[in-house]
């Protein structure tokens, strides 16, 4: 080992720019650590710039990467790999936190929670998110994991003065650690398959992995082991309980960002390994994820008929929308067993846009908040369309994506899950699909009603700040032009998966 | 340009949008201003679909005319394709037409939120002339439901006491019937590779399709029966209409419920004929139970309005039955009654929109003896309750004679059980008209009603105009129809059109498109000519 120290460091500051936009986050996090000392209490938006600054650079770096992704670009000894599928990946992440941190600036203050903690914690875990899109190891993939998943923890929390975040991220942690612990021991079973001599490199195990015999007990208890540990941070039935009370206790935007960058970035690992390392047991977990799918849209929609707190709404509606996701994992899979490319699109497609239109709706509900309330009450949309008639036409906008109701972006992303499934002879998953998007219009529209028909009970407007208006600028944008000329954002998705998934 | 063969449908389609956005401009609370910009583009949008009067050629050879075509999401293969044939011409004229109507009638009825109503209103007009444009399956489905949204805010805020519900009521039922519509599309693009509505009507899916040509016939099924609707899918259409402003009454029973037949005459019977066919028995049945059924249901109602609205189910019962009956008669009258129905409707619930606005009630009982205090309101009531009820000289005779012939070439008991229906519209009208009119006025509160004003005559003579028109000289519009018809029933029902008694096997097997043996001419005023080569028995055995 000591001896290649040497050659070691040499290949490390030759990759070290394909790392670069992992470093910048990092680096500006702890900038803002430190710069949080210099800053008055009343300058402590300043934190927010800082922050903001490292998503920039970072995506920037990001963007430098994209002329070298055009193959599978193999860095670090195999350890991480840079594609297309990881830059794709890169920038929802990154406009995600964009998106969090212009919301954060007015929420946090009214919080009385202004640290530059917050902001810090946020570009750490964004550390995480980046390296479990674009590992290609388990180790790297693990910590990884643990990076972004430790981060919210805290960040879930971080209303020291609140019961319910306190209660919230002390659930997230006890299920989020024993969840991780299962994904350990998948990996630890796929190391142990890779061998001798092991390897933790995804591409090696691939090829054990499919030179198992079928049905391979060792095979499916990896397989089954590591879907759950994947299955509980995407927040699938029946590995859900945590995420009603984790998105009801924790701040409104750390809700926003769990929703939408924590549930892209687990996706992104999952469809990797799924489609590297298991892909050859396809036949054995697209019933597996079907039938998760199937609970996830049956519960979820179920359940957030019955919800009158517009956070814990959501989160069940999030579980039924994780539900189509999977529908179109399930849909990448052609009956002969060939790779099925409008399914992966599908959920490219459905992970990018969604992360736009259900941050933006969360971005309403964190408008709503000032002192004395928290504004996640249905009641609390009462009369928004006099109060303020931007934020409840653009939270219609939403709630239409949400429903996947045209000309808005979540239209095409069902009608591209659908197509695939159909395409796949999943008549009847499609037909479930479709069937579960009427109880979907129930309870979204249960908030347009109160938005647009019910009165005001009070007087008081909530105010946009020029950051908030931004944010909703940019998630309604995208919103409306991915569903009124959604061709780029196809093209997108499709470029995303010109690597060698499916052989 | 704007008006060049090409580009006419789009500026016809968003010449409403453009009021809308304008609309959001203007600062809240000047009330006046939006109702000026409403009705000023609700009239633009006629203005601008009237050079289609004399552009549109009723004998073109084309199958649409007006086609725009522009690539709109390559990577799924789905375009912006507008055109029109005979049958959305009618549809989109209608529409033109109810629209500004409707708007004009808001006028002094709607007094909160007028911007947002107004901008609605527009959104509205544009989502449906888009669903009778379409010539692609996407662009349709989408022009479909953007359409729900505005009328659900249509009914749910400025609607009456269970808006609320009947606004989540109507929004749910169509959107179950529409969603299952998408899935048959998109199984459509799977075994045809195209979204394009003209190339499956040029080859449409028959039974060499085996199940899938069952599968989606039924898929397409529900989302038009629902929008017609059809018994038992009408249920939502009573909370509806009745909760509905005037104007959203106007145009859900003018323009809205014309969406399923249209769709049954544009998708469900010409794409998938041997399905249509096959089960016509059952589609027939359920038309002649909503003609009688909601005929009965209105003698029981106590309120107005859910009165008119029962009879739209019992009136589009009669359209249904023409499409199914599946014969030239039969399809070209449910289409001129479709029109007349909106018509007819269109005005009754502009009449108990007048009344609604100076009386705040709807309830039958609270009035009576109408015709002393409002005589010029009493004579324009008659003639729209005569055109509803079929009186010869007016609209409705035209329609529903042409469908009860139809009907009867096929089936004479179709025919009898519809006859039933009409004598029961009669009825239920008559009695509606004697109860709010007829005697002396015994309620203090209507002694003094003021007359129609010149607003309420704006609104009401057109659609008088039109009931006498279309009464009294129909043959522009059959002629208009001749040709989408006659390609209908070639396509779903070859041997009508086969001269000899009993058809041989070949003729029975005949490629749809050839030229029918009887060359239609254009002398019958009320009947297209070729229904003079009929050939009953043949359609008997034809299926």
């Amino acid at each position: 080992m000591v001896a290649n120290w040497p050659a070691a460091l040499a290949a490390t500051q030759q990759d070290f720019p394909y790392i670069l936009p992992e470093v910048m986050l990092a680096f500006f996090g702890l900038a803002t650590l430190l710069t949080d000392f210099l800053l008055e209490e009343n300058q402590k938006s300043w934190n927010a710039v800082t922050a903001m600054l490292g998503v920039v650079f970072s995506g920037i770096s990001l963007w430098l990467l994209h002329p070298v992704a055009s193959e599978m670009n193999l860095r670090f000894g195999g350890m991480i790999v840079i594609d297309r599928f990881f830059i794709l990946f890169g920038f929802i992440f990154l406009a995600a936190t964009a998106l969090v941190i212009l919301l954060s600036a007015r929420y946090m203050e009214i919080e009385g929670e202004h640290g530059g903690e917050y902001y810090a914690l946020m570009l750490f875990s964004v550390v995480g998110m980046m390296f479990l899109a674009c590992g290609n190891d388990l180790v790297v993939l693990f910590i990884a994991l643990e990076t972004m998943a430790l981060s919210f923890y805290v960040l879930t929390g971080f209303l020291r003065g609140s019961r319910r975040s306190n209660e919230a991220a002390m659930k997230y942690v006890l299920l989020g650690a024993f969840s991780s612990g299962i994904l350990a021991y998948g990996f630890s079973i796929l190391y142990g398959l890779s061998g001798p001599p092991g390897s933790t490199n995804l591409a090696v195990i691939a090829i054990k992995v499919a030179q198992r015999p079928s049905y391979d007990l060792f095979v499916l208890l990896a397989l089954v082991t590591v879907s759950t540990g994947l299955f509980f941070k995407i927040a699938a039935v029946p590995f859900h309980q945590w995420a009603p009370d984790v998105y009801e206790g924790a701040p409104t935007t750390i809700t926003a960002f769990v929703s939408v960058a924590s549930k892209t970035a687990s996706f992104a690992l999952l469809l990797r390994l799924f489609l590297t390392v298991f892909w050859s047991v396809r036949h054995e977990w697209v019933p597996l994820v079907e039938a998760v799918a199937i609970l996830s849209l049956t519960f979820g929609n179920i359940v957030a008929i019955t919800q009158n707190n517009i956070k814990r709404l959501l989160a069940y509606s999030s579980i039924s929308h994780v539900g189509y996701i999977l529908l179109g994992l399930v849909a990448a899979v052609n009956i002969d067993g060939s790779l099925n490319p409008r399914g992966l699109q599908a959920v490219m497609f459905y992970l990018l846009v969604y992360a736009f239109f259900n941050t933006g709706a969360f971005a309403v509900v964190i408008l709503l908040r000032r002192k004395g309330i928290i504004g996640d009450d249905l009641e609390d949309l009462n009369g928004l369309m006099q109060r303020n008639p931007g934020a409840a036409v653009l939270m219609l906008v939403f709630l239409l994506s949400l429903v996947g109701i045209p000309p808005t972006a979540g239209f095409l992303a069902k009608l591209m899950v659908l197509w695939a499934l159909i395409e796949t002879g999943h008549t009847t998953l499609a037909v479930l699909g479709v069937i579960y998007i009427l109880p979907a219009l129930y309870y979204y529209f249960r908030m347009v009603a109160n938005m647009w028909v019910r009165e005001p009970t009070d007087s008081i407007r909530p105010i946009i700040t020029l950051a908030q208006g931004l944010a909703l600028t940019v998630a309604v944008a995208v919103t409306l032009a991915a569903g009124i000329y959604p061709e780029p954002f196809l093209r997108l998705a499709s470029r995303s998966l010109l690597f060698p998934f499916g052989h | 340009m704007l008006f060049s063969d090409n580009h006419i449908l789009s500026t016809i389609l968003f010449t409403p949008l453009v009021g809308a956005v304008l609309l959001c401009f203007v600062p809240r609370g000047s009330a006046n201003a939006s109702r000026v910009i409403g009705n000023l583009f609700g009239f633009l949008g006629l203005i601008v679909s009237l050079p289609l009067l004399w552009k549109f050629q009723a004998n073109s050879s084309a199958a649409f005319q007006f086609v725009q075509d522009l690539a709109w999401i390559p990577s799924i293969g789905a375009h912006y394709t507008l055109g029109l044939d005979g049958l959305s011409f009618l549809l989109v004229m209608l529409t033109t037409i109810l629209g500004p109507i409707a708007i004009l009638s808001s006028w002094s009825a709607i007094q909160k939120r007028e911007k947002e109503y107004y901008l609605l209103l527009l959104m509205l007009q544009t989502g449906m002339l888009g669903v009778f444009m379409s010539l692609d399956f996407v662009l349709f489905y989408v022009f479909w439901e953007i359409m729900l949204v505005p009328m659900y805010f249509l009914i749910g805020v400025w609607g009456s006491e269970r808006r609320l519900y009947a606004a989540i009521k109507f929004f749910l039922y169509t959107l179950a019937g529409s969603v299952l519509m998408l899935l048959a599309i998109l199984a459509i693009y799977h075994s045809r590779g195209t979204f394009d509505i003209r190339e499956i009507l040029l080859h449409p899916f028959t039974t060499q399709y085996g199940q899938l040509e069952k599968w989606l016939f039924w898929g397409f099924f529900f989302a038009f029966a629902i929008k017609v609707p059809m018994f038992p899918f009408h249920t939502w259409l009573p909370d509806a209409h009745t909760e509905a402003p005037t104007a959203g009454s106007v145009i859900l029973a003018g323009v809205l419920l014309k969406m399923g037949t249209y769709g049954f005459l544009r998708f469900s019977v010409p794409m998938f004929p041997d399905a249509a066919v096959k089960y016509r028995g059952i589609l027939v049945a359920l038309s002649l139970v909503g003609i009688i059924y909601g005929a009965l249901v209105c003698m029981m109602q106590k309120d107005m309005k859910k009165l008119i609205a029962y009879s739209s189910v019992s009136h589009m019962g009669f359209c249904t039955l023409g499409i199914f009956a599946l014969t030239p008669l039969g399809l070209s009258g449910s289409i001129i009654q479709q029109i007349n129905h909106g018509i007819s409707t269109g005005a009754l619930f502009l009449i108990v929109g007048v009344l609604y606005e100076r009386r705040h009630t709807r309830l039958i009982s609270e009035f009576g003896g109408l015709s002393t205090p409002m005589p010029n309101f009493a004579a324009v009531y008659m003639i729209v309750t005569l055109s509803s009820l079929g009186m010869p000289l007016l609209n409705g005779f035209i329609g529903e004679f042409t469908i009860l012939r139809g009907a009867f070439e096929v089936r004479w008991q179709w025919a009898a059980w519809g006859v039933l229906g009409v004598v029961l519209g009669a009825a239920y009208l008559l009695w509606l008209y004697q109860r709010v009119m007829f005697g002396s006025v015994t309620n203090p509160a209507n002694e003094n009603m003021p007359d129609l004003n010149a607003r309420e005559y704006a609104t009401l003579l057109p659609l008088v105009f039109l009931a006498f028109w279309i009464g009294i000289y129909p043959a522009p519009l059959f002629q208009v129809l001749d040709k989408p018809v006659q390609r209908i029933v070639q396509t779903v029902n070859p041997s009508y059109y086969v001269p000899s008694a009993p058809a041989p096997p070949a003729a029975l097997s005949a490629p749809a498109g050839t030229v029918p043996a009887a060359a239609p001419t254009r002398g019958d005023q009320s009947t297209p000519s070729n229904a003079r080569s009929v050939n009953v028995r043949a359609v008997k055995e034809g299926k």
